[in-house]
């Protein structure tokens, strides 16, 4: 058989002094090539609301960032930290609820709420899943998962909030370009902040809670206090995110709650690349416009939905950003054994 | 000179069954400041539940134990750790996705090691480093940075150690340290022990190597069916008659 005599050759191209993610650089086409793809990246991202055509695709792109919120924080706490937090639509709903009802009922200016919404919304997230936090993997998901549900059922029975009418109107943004490079610097800044927060010694420890909790507790350490750290830090980016939906879309109501916050973060994650916190954005800003271009098939974009999932799952577990990143690293080409 | 040694470990009528299996019956000890007591009992005889007992993995139903004047009991692991009483894990425990040194951060975190001043200046890895040299890691060679998922097990024996040496504890209770190694590893652990107990570490091991368990140790506890069945040195252990009976069974007559 033609095919058993050859065989895939991988060449490492760049930089030759590396081992395991470390680099010794040595000279400018070193830097610029570790430098291309990420400053690529965050170009792109900087122009994208220039490139897209009209105001609509413009409010699609800052919802798409905040499903890219969802999905780093989501990517964080599973990855980072081993607690799997299936909440994203709570984490939507509080922020929201909470600088949408100040800024209805009190008045106060965007600038305000949405910091209010977001450290407030975050602390209560925190306080409220901190009986669960000692339960591990599936549990401490279906608890998170539960939430929002929970909390729609509040909201309608007690008539809190006006119920179903919902908070209306809520102050805007003053235009679409500050909404959206608004989200956008965010979206940087949180993850530049994780992905440096992983790396110092309480990233350190976050890892080790997600390898191995006994030996954290054996090491002296109360491993549901660093849970809380890492909870509050994935609920602040949550809340932030809530508070700019509420604010963006000028209404706040049990649609914040909506499952689709939950779900859709998980499938960004898992298309873009589990524990690369880029991916998960990456995933993101792919799955919600195109969620958008399908909208004419109404409910069959869950079928999508899930077609990705399954798809990446199967044939492309490590994701998109890990799979480019190999490509980027390696030459890979047929050699004859 | 005043050579006068102080309890540091005092454990009293210590009980726990899992479901109708009597694990600890009774058990009572004392252990003196920078002495190496050794545990040894065939297997099933509740070794390693006396260390999870006294770490505060297992609650015990009833009984005492008290380390100097603090009682243990009750107390959380994470608290009993955070007092100085610190454990290895029979089966290796390490955080596999961490290089070695890496894996030194996370006790090197906790309180307990934020109180004590570093030489360092608080570069945590480079007392990690520190720290895996003293336990018989190469300073020099890759070995330190290398994941703890590539380490062979003689070297992961070690990396518990260092977990436990990071937190500057005043117990370490060793759960197994030379099983699964092969005579040379064990060989190169023996000074190690030694230079922990020169250090004015109290230890207790878990063992079922008795040669170098007894090279080591200053007082031996035989346990079997969750009983203190002797307690002495250990050549005046090994004589004792239940003690034969347990290990080598009924002698028979001829």
């Amino acid at each position: 058989m033609a095919e058993q005599e050859r065989r895939k050759e991988r060449l490492d191209r760049g930089i030759k002094a590396r081992t395991e993610g470390l680099y010794a650089i040595s000279s400018w086409r070193e830097v610029s090539y570790l430098l291309a793809p990420r400053a690529g990246l965050i170009i792109i991202l900087l122009l994208l609301p220039l490139i897209v055509p009209g105001l609509y695709w413009q409010r699609v792109l800052a919802l798409a960032g905040v499903y890219a919120l969802l999905a780093i924080s989501f990517d964080f706490l599973a990855e980072r930290v081993g607690l799997v937090c299936i909440g994203g639509a709570f984490m939507i709903g509080v922020g929201g609820y909470i600088s949408g009802a100040l800024n209805y009922y009190l008045k106060l200016p965007v600038f305000l709420t949405i910091p209010i919404g977001t450290l407030g919304g975050a602390l209560l997230c925190t306080l409220l899943w901190l009986p669960c936090l000692p339960l591990r993997g599936i549990y401490f998901a279906v608890v998170t998962f539960m939430f929002p549900f929970l909390t729609t059922s509040l909201i309608l029975a007690g008539n809190l909030f006006e119920g179903t009418e919902g908070l209306s109107p809520i102050m805007g943004f003053p235009n679409t370009w500050i909404a959206v490079y608004l989200m956008i610097v965010l979206i940087l800044l949180f993850i530049f902040g994780l992905r440096r927060l992983c790396g110092e010694d309480i990233g350190v420890v976050f890892a080790g809670v997600k390898d191995n909790d006994l030996a954290v507790f054996a090491s002296g350490i109360n491993v549901t206090r660093v849970k809380i750290y890492a909870l509050y830090i994935a609920s602040l980016i949550g809340c932030f995110a809530g508070a700019f939906v509420a604010h963006f879309s000028g209404f706040v109501g049990v649609s914040l709650f909506a499952v689709d916050f939950s779900i859709m973060p998980i499938a960004a994650c898992i298309m873009g690349g589990p524990g690369t916190m880029v991916g998960p954005a990456l995933g993101a800003f792919i799955l919600a416009p195109l969620s958008e271009l399908l909208r004419g098939f109404g409910q069959l974009r869950v079928v999508l939905y899930c077609l990705v999932l399954v798809g990446f799952i199967l044939f492309k577990p490590e994701g998109l950003l890990s799979w480019a990143a190999r490509k980027y690293h390696q030459i890979e080409h047929w050699v004859k054994v | 000179m005043g050579e006068q040694k102080e309890t540091i470990i005092r454990v009293r009528n210590l009980s726990k069954s899992f479901g109708g299996v009597k694990a600890l019956n009774q058990v009572s000890f004392d252990l003196f400041e920078g002495e190496i007591l050794g545990i040894i009992g065939p297997n099933g005889s509740g070794k390693t539940t006396l260390v999870n007992t006294i770490t505060g993995f297992v609650k015990p139903e009833s009984g005492e134990i008290f380390f100097r004047n603090i009682r243990l009991t009750g107390l959380p692991h994470y608290k009993i750790a955070d007092l100085g009483v610190t454990r290895t894990f029979q089966v290796v425990r390490p955080f596999f996705s961490l290089r070695s040194f890496k894996n030194l951060i996370v006790p090197l975190w906790s309180s307990r090691a934020r109180r004590f001043a570093s030489s360092r200046g608080g570069d945590r890895d480079a007392v990690a480093i520190d720290l895996l040299e003293e336990v018989g890691f190469e300073r020099d060679a890759y070995v330190p940075y290398k994941s703890a998922s590539s380490l062979p097990l003689g070297y992961l024996k070690r990396l518990e150690l260092a977990r436990c040496l990071a937190l500057r504890p005043e117990v370490i209770i060793c759960d197994e340290v030379f099983s699964g190694l092969s005579m040379s590893e064990i060989a190169s652990m023996v000074p190690l022990i030694e230079r922990l107990r020169t250090r004015g570490v109290t230890l207790i091991m878990v063992e079922h190597r008795l040669r170098e368990l007894f090279s080591v140790a200053d007082k031996v506890i035989v346990m079997n069916f969750g009983e203190k069945l002797a307690e002495g040195v250990p050549e005046q252990v090994m004589q004792d008659e239940k003690v034969r009976r347990a290990y080598l069974g009924e002698e028979i007559k001829v």
